[in-house]
């Protein structure tokens, strides 16, 4: 069988990719991430095997051009800094104030990387733990454990800043 | 104060999917169209597309680097037609209207009548064989006439593959661009038309009131 036009593709997971792009990075960069994602899918789409989750394909993109993102990031504000290792602090965005859940979307970005990462792909991107094990190279247990602990983290924050 | 009960699951995800905001139909358009400029400065826009509106209908237009490469009416169905793009050309296929304007607009003209003759790049790529050969003849039948399927079949190299001629006229890929309405039954009846013969009589009315 052959592939669907890619623009289906755009049109299908755009919303989800932008989610996750925000969630990991905040609204600065996640237009960037969103761009640079897509423009690789697009190159290794005619490659894709038939049949492929396309979603879990995109967010693992989504997820790796997040972690250049932050790197770069991170070369520029500290040149002779370490890079990081995995996903690391989203600088926060004024206009998230704006929105209904800003506060919660802040206490996510102060999560610890993995709890964050999988709480982001298994509640905004509905991920499967299986797939999200992969993206963390850990287990489905892990990767179940970590969005268990990011809620109940989000949960202790949340409660403490809501008026 | 009363002690506060602990938020469920359920409403912080249902909170914090409302805080990170997804696409607003504006941003996503804004991102679309700087998807497509980036894809085709790589050069990974194989197929660019857009819609336009017409006497006929809405058509469907799509362009390849060579050219453009197909003219869809409605009655062919869009999206079957895109798919059917993305496994004949590359599935690397997005809308990029601004790719298409120059063929938008001399289709306007055309049914404005203020154009006879269409002056772009085109991709013949999805005919073959004889087929293709006589869709390389048609642009030669003049604006405002017609031919047979016979004398097109003749011009094209083959006076006895008159049906050879008709089949490459109803599968032309490029309707009203290559102008395939022109040919007609060599008894003076109108002949098929996939928009339908009321179309191509609506064509060959326009030209000869020009």
């Amino acid at each position: 069988m052959a592939q669907r036009p890619f623009e289906q593709i755009v049109a299908e997971h755009g919303e989800v990719v932008m989610r996750v792009c925000r969630a990991l990075l905040g609204a600065a960069d996640a237009e960037d991430a969103w761009s640079e994602t897509f423009l690789a899918a697009l190159r290794r789409y005619p490659e894709l095997p038939p049949g492929s989750n396309v979603k879990g394909w995109l967010v693992t993109i989504a997820h790796n051009k997040s972690i250049d993102l932050l790197r770069a990031r991170a070369r520029r504000a500290v040149p002779a800094g370490e890079l990081p290792e995995r996903l690391g602090a989203p600088a926060t965005d004024p206009v998230d104030d704006l929105r209904p859940g800003g506060d919660l979307h802040r206490a996510v970005e102060r999560l610890a990387p993995r709890q964050r990462a999988a709480v982001v792909y298994r509640y905004l991107a509905d991920l499967p733990y299986a797939e999200i094990a992969e993206l963390l190279e850990s287990t489905p247990a892990a990767a179940r454990r970590s969005a268990a602990d990011g809620i109940a983290n989000l949960r202790a924050t949340y409660q403490k800043e809501s008026p | 104060m009363s002690p506060r009960l602990p938020t469920p699951t359920a409403t912080l995800v249902r909170t914090l999917r409302q805080g990170v905001a997804g696409l607003d139909p504006v941003t996503r358009d804004r991102l679309h169209a700087t998807l497509a400029a980036k894809a085709a400065t790589a050069g990974l826009l194989d197929v660019a597309y857009r819609t336009v509106d017409s006497p006929l209908g809405s058509l469907l237009l799509a362009t390849t680097e060579v050219g453009l490469v197909r003219v869809a009416f409605a009655v062919e169905g869009h999206d079957d037609v895109l798919g059917r793009l993305a496994a004949d050309v590359s599935p690397r296929i997005l809308a990029a209207p601004q790719r298409l304007d120059d063929a938008a607009r001399q289709l306007d003209d055309y049914f404005a009548r203020r154009r006879r003759h269409f002056d772009l790049p085109i991709d013949l790529r999805l005919a073959h064989g004889f087929r293709r050969t006589v869709l390389e003849h048609l642009p030669d039948i003049p604006y405002g006439s017609t031919a047979s399927y016979a004398a097109v079949a003749g011009a094209s190299g083959n006076p006895a593959a008159v049906r050879a001629a008709a089949s490459a006229c109803s599968h032309n890929p490029l309707p009203l661009v290559v102008p395939c309405h022109r040919v007609v039954r060599s008894d003076g009846s109108i002949g098929n038309y996939l928009a339908g013969t009321a179309a191509k009589q609506a064509l060959l009315d326009l030209e000869a009131a020009a």
